[in-house]
C-alpha cells in the first residue's frame, strides 16, 4: 500500500497527489512514470512522475479524471492508500545543454512537461514555454511553469485566457514571427521542442516543427499493462519500426512517430471503458460529468 | 528366481490406468474452473498399486529433480499420504503445481517401465493428489522447520544458523525464484524476493490459466514458502528501482536472478499492430493476472470476439486458445506451421483443446494480418509442407507456392515464443549474456560471470518448464550456500 500524504485540486477534474514511495523517489528522473493499481479490482494504469523529493521519499502524480480508474483516484483523500505503485519506469528524458528549448504542454500534459523543463532549466537552457488548456478553469500549473521559463505563453481553446487557440498554433506563430524578424532568428536558435499532451496535440506540434527541421520530442501515452516490456500492449511505430513505449520510451522523436496508429490503438477499448464508467456512475449514484460542473456526490 | 513380492506386483499390471474425473467439455468452456478434478483417495490408492516398485526405478531418471517416485507411490499404497508428501517435498517444494503442469509424458511417466507395454503409472496425478490433500486441510507448514526456529536444535542446523544470518536477494517470484528462496530459507538465510508484478508466481500467476492451475493452489504454495521465513516484496522492478549492485552494496551477500523469459515475440508481418492483435503474454496477463474474464467486476478489459486465431503450437498457444473459448469465442482457430506430432504442447493440453472445440489449422503459417478502420478483419495464411529436419530435430516447414488464403477473424493472439527481457540485464554491470540475450550461467551451480550473482530458470535456458526452473533454483541455492559460507567464487 502506498499512502497519499497530500492532495490538491489543481483545476476542474485535475488533482495532484503526493504519495509516499521512498524507493521510487530516490531513483526517479524527469520523463519517467509509474504504473498504479487503485485497488484489488483495479486496472494497471501509467502516470507520469510529475515531481519527486528523494529526501522526503515522496513522488507527485497529476491525474485528469477521464474514466473509471482516474475517477476512482480522484475520490481518494489524504490518508488513503493506493494499492500498488511501481516504478520508476521508462527511460529518463535526455537532459543536456541544448541552448534554446521550447516546452509545450497541453491539458494534463503540462504536468509531465514541468519536471523536464525544470531539469533543462537547471542545465542552463533557455526555456520558452507554451502551455494550453480547454479554458481558464482547466489550466494547471501556470504559475509554476512561468517561474521556470524565460519566455512564457498561455493558450486556451476558447480564448478565456491567453492566446485564443491551440498550443500548436501559438508555436507556429512564434516560429513564423522569428522568420520575419531579422535580428534574432528564433527558429535557427531553437534546438529542440518538447511536447506533451493528447496525441492530436503532439501530432499537430510535430507538423509545425517538421518544415523547420527542429528536433521534436514527444512523450507517448499508449495503453499499458505491465510497463516492463513483458506484454507488448504499448507498442507503437516509430520510424517504421515497432517499439514498446514503456521500455523504449515514453519519449520518442516525434517526426518519426505514426500518430494515426497511436490514436487508433488508444481507442481499442472504448466500449469497455464506457461500460465500466457507466456502471461505476450507477453504483455511486451520480454522473461524473455533473461532478465536473461543481456538483459532488 | 522370481521373488514372491514381485510376482504379486506383476499381476497388478492388469489394473488399467485410473482416469481422472474432468468437467465435461460443453460445461467447462463456459467457466474458468479447473478442468481436471483430481483423484479421490480411492483412485489414488488404486493407481498406486499399479506401480511395480521396480528395483531400478527408471521413472526417477525422468524427473528433473529426482523425486523418489517409487517410495512416495509406495507410501500412497499404504495410505501414508502425509509421509508421501514429505517424500516429494524432499526434492520438490511445489508438488501441487508440478503434478498439474509437468509434461509428465516426456519426463517421469515416459521412463516408467509400464509405458513399454501399457500406460505408465499416473505419477503426476498421484503427486497432485497428495499435495492437494494437504493443501485442502490448510496445514501448509508440513514437517518443514522454518529456518532458525527455536525448536530446531540439531547440530547442523545450529551451524547453519550461525553462519547464515546473512541476507540473500532473489529477483523474480516464478518457480525458479520461489524454489531458490524456499531452499535458502530452510538453510537459515534471510531471504527476500523482489517481484516486478503485484502478485507472486511468475508465469504461474500471469500465464497459466485458472482452469489449469487454480490460483488458490498457487497461493497456498506461496504461503508455504513464506512460512519458511521468506519475505516477498512486490512492485519492485529490479534494474529500475534498485540495481543488482545496489543489492550487493547494501548487505545482500548474494543475488539470484530468476526473471524468466518475459519478452513477447511477434512475427514481424504486416498488420501486427492493428487493434485486436495480442501477444500471448498480454492476452493471458489480462485474463489471468488482471482477471479480465471477470470484467466488469474487475476493471481490466479484453477483446471478446466471435472469431479469433491463435498462432503457435505450444502450451502458451493452447492456454490462449482455451481462454478465448471461455471468453465466448465461437470459432477459435489454432494456426500452427508444422503438424500435430511436432506440437510442443503437453498431450493433455492438446486433447483438452480438441475436446473444447478448438479448430486446429495445421501446416499453415500467417503472412499478413489485414484490417479495416484499425481493427483486425482477416489473417492471410500460406499452407506449409515439411522438409528435412532442422536443428531442433523437427522437420522444417516450407511454404507451398500459391497456397495463400484468408481466414476471417476479429482478433489474433501471437503465441510463437518469448525471449529474455533486457530490462534487468541491461542495467547489471559485468553480467555476461549469450548472443541471444540470456544470462550465461553454469548449468550445475547457476554461477554467472558476476561475483556473488547466480541465475536460473527461463532467463538462462530460454522458455522451458516449471520443473526445470525449480531444479535450477534448487541447485543454485546449494551453490549460494557454499559461496556465502566459504567466500570462494
Ligand atoms: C507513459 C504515460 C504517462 C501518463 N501520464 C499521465 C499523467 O501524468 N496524468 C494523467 O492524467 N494521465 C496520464 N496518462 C494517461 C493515463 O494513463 C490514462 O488517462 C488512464 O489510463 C485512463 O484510465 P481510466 O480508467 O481513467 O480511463 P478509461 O476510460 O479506461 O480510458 C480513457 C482513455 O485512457 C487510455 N487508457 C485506458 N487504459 C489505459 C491503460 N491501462 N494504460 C494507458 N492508457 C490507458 C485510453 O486511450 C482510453 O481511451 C499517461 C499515460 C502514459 C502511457
Ligand atoms: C502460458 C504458459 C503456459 C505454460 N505451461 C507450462 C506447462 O504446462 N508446464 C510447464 O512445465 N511449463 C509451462 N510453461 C513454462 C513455464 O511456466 C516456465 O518455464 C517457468 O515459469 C519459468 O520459471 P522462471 O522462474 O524461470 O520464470 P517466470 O515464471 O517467468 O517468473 C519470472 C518472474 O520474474 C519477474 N521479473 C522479471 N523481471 C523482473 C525484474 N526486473 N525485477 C523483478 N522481477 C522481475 C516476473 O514478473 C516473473 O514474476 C508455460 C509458460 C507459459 C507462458
Ligand atoms: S516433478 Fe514432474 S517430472 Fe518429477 S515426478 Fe513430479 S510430475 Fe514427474
Ligand atoms: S518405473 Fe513405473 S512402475 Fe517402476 S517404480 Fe517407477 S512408477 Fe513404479
Ligand atoms: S506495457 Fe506491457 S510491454 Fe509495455
Amino acid at each position: 500500500m502506498y499512502k497519499i500524504v497530500g492532495k490538491i485540486k489543481l483545476a476542474e477534474g485535475i488533482d495532484r497527489f503526493e504519495i509516499e514511495a521512498p524507493l521510487i523517489a530516490k531513483k526517479a528522473k524527469a520523463g519517467q512514470f509509474v504504473v498504479i493499481r487503485v485497488n484489488e479490482y483495479g486496472e494497471r494504469i501509467p502516470l507520469t512522475i510529475a515531481d519527486y523529493d528523494s529526501s522526503q521519499g515522496i513522488i507527485s502524480l497529476v491525474t485528469m479524471s477521464i474514466g473509471k480508474t482516474t475517477y476512482m483516484l480522484s475520490k481518494l483523500k489524504r490518508g488513503d492508500s493506493i494499492r500498488d505503485v511501481v516504478g520508476p519506469l521508462g527511460k529518463q528524458s535526455e537532459i543536456e545543454r541544448f541552448g534554446k528549448v521550447i516546452c509545450v504542454g497541453g491539458g494534463v500534459g503540462i504536468a509531465p512537461v514541468m519536471p523536464i523543463a525544470k531539469s533543462l532549466k537547471n542545465t542552463r537552457n533557455y526555456i520558452i514555454s507554451i502551455i494550453g488548456a480547454k479554458n481558464k478553469a482547466s489550466l494547471i500549473l501556470a504559475d509554476e511553469m512561468k517561474e521556470i521559463s524565460d519566455e512564457f505563453y498561455i493558450c486556451s481553446d476558447d480564448g478565456s485566457i491567453g492566446f485564443h487557440g491551440f498550443v500548436s498554433e501559438k508555436l507556429n506563430e512564434l516560429l513564423e514571427d522569428s522568420e520575419k524578424s531579422s535580428d534574432s532568428d528564433l527558429r535557427k536558435d531553437i534546438n529542440r521542442v518538447i511536447a506533451i499532451g493528447p496525441a492530436p496535440m503532439m501530432s499537430a506540434v510535430c507538423s509545425v516543427t517538421k518544415p523547420y527541421s527542429i528536433k521534436t520530442i514527444v512523450s507517448l501515452n499508449s495503453i499499458m499493462v505491465d510497463g516492463t516490456g513483458m506484454c507488448g500492449a504499448c507498442r507503437v511505430e516509430v520510424g517504421g519500426e515497432t517499439k514498446f513505449v514503456c521500455v523504449n520510451g515514453p519519449e520518442f522523436d516525434g517526426h518519426k512517430v505514426n500518430f494515426n496508429l497511436l490514436m487508433l490503438r488508444q481507442k481499442m477499448y472504448l466500449n469497455e471503458e464506457k461500460k465500466a464508467l457507466d456502471l461505476y456512475e450507477e453504483k455511486c449514484g451520480c454522473k461524473m460529468l455533473e461532478q465536473k460542473n461543481g456538483k459532488t456526490c | 528366481m522370481v521373488s514372491e513380492k514381485s510376482n504379486k506386483r506383476t499381476k497388478k499390471v492388469k489394473i488399467r490406468r485410473t482416469s481422472m474425473p474432468e468437467q465435461n467439455p460443453e460445461e467447462r468452456i463456459k467457466n474458468f474452473k479447473e478442468v481436471a478434478l483430481g483423484y479421490t483417495e480411492e483412485d489414488a490408492v488404486k493407481e498406486s498399486t499399479r506401480c511395480l516398485q521396480c528395483k531400478n526405478p527408471r521413472c526417477i531418471e525422468g524427473c528433473p529433480v529426482d523425486i523418489d517416485i517409487k517410495s512416495f507411490i509406495d507410501l500412497i499404497s499404504k495410505k501414508e499420504f502425509d509421509k508421501a508428501l514429505d517424500k516429494i517435498r524432499e526434492k520438490n517444494s511445489l508438488p501441487a503445481i508440478c503434478g498439474r503442469v509437468c509434461p509428465q509424458e516426456d519426463q517421469c511417466e515416459k521412463k516408467c517401465i509400464l509405458a513399454v507395454k501399457d500406460k505408465p503409472v499416473a505419477i503426476g496425478r498421484l503427486e497432485r493428489f497428495v499435495a492437494d490433500r494437504k493443501l485442502s486441510k490448510n496445514s501448509i507448514t508440513g514437517n518443514e522447520s522454518s529456518g532458525c526456529s527455536e525448536n530446531n536444535n540439531s547440530k547442523s542446523k545450529e551451524l547453519d544458523c550461525k553462519s547464515s544470518n546473512k541476507k540473500i536477494a532473489i529477483i523474480g517470484s516464478g518457480p525458479a525464484g520461489l524454489t531458490c528462496a524456499g531452499e535458502l530459507a530452510k538453510k537459515g538465510y534471510k531471504v527476500t524476493i523482489f517481484e516486478a508484478l503485484h502478485k507472486t508466481g511468475g508465469v504461474l500467476v500471469y500465464g497459466i490459466p485458472e482452469f489449469r492451475l487454480p490460483k488458490k493452489i498457487l497461493e497456498k504454495e506461496v504461503k508455504f514458502v513464506e512460512s519458511l521465513g521468506v519475505e516477498i516484496k512486490l512492485n519492485m522492478v529490479i534494474g529500475k528501482v534498485l540495481t543488482i549492485d545496489d543489492m550487493l552494496n547494501n548487505g545482500y551477500s548474494s543475488v539470484f536472478i530468476g526473471t524468466g523469459a518475459g519478452l513477447p515475440y511477434f512475427m514481424n508481418i504486416p498488420g501486427e499492430n492493428l487493434n485486436g492483435v495480442y501477444s500471448a503474454n498480454e492476452y493471458l496477463t489480462r485474463s489471468n493476472l488482471m482477471k479480465a474474464y471477470l470484467f466488469p467486476e474487475y476493471d481490466t478489459p479484453i477483446a471478446r470476439v466471435r472469431d479469433i486465431a491463435v498462432v503457435g503450437g505450444g502450451n502458451v498457444a493452447m492456454d490462449s486458445a482455451r481462454t478465448a473459448k471461455r471468453l465466448g469465442a465461437k470459432n477459435v482457430y489454432l494456426i500452427y506451421r508444422r503438424s500435430e506430432v511436432e506440437m510442443p504442447a503437453r498431450n493433455e493440453e492438446i486433447e483438452h483443446a480438441k475436446q473444447e472445440g478448438i479448430e486446429f489449422i495445421l501446416l499453415t503459417n500467417p503472412v499478413e494480418i489485414v484490417g479495416s478502420e484499425g481493427w483486425v478483419k482477416k489473417i492471410k495464411c500460406v499452407k506449409m509442407k515439411l522438409g528435412e529436419p532442422d536443428e531442433s530435430g523437427r522437420r522444417r516447414p516450407m511454404p507451398i507456392n500459391g497456397s495463400e488464403h484468408d481466414i476471417d477473424i476479429e482478433a489474433v493472439v501471437m503465441a510463437i515464443g518469448q525471449g529474455p527481457n533486457p530490462l534487468l540485464t541491461s542495467t547489471a554491470s559485468g553480467l555476461k549474456l549469450t548472443r541471444r540475450g540470456y544470462i550465461e550461467a553454469d548449468t550445475q551451480t547457476g554461477k554467472t560471470s558476476k561475483k556473488g550473482v547466480f541465475a536460473g530458470g527461463d532467463i538462462v535456458t530460454g522458455a522451458a518448464t516449471v520443473i526445470l526452473a525449480m531444479g535450477a533454483g534448487k541447485s543454485a541455492a546449494e551453490a549460494i550456500d557454499k559461496y556465502v559460507k566459504t567466500g570462494i567464487w
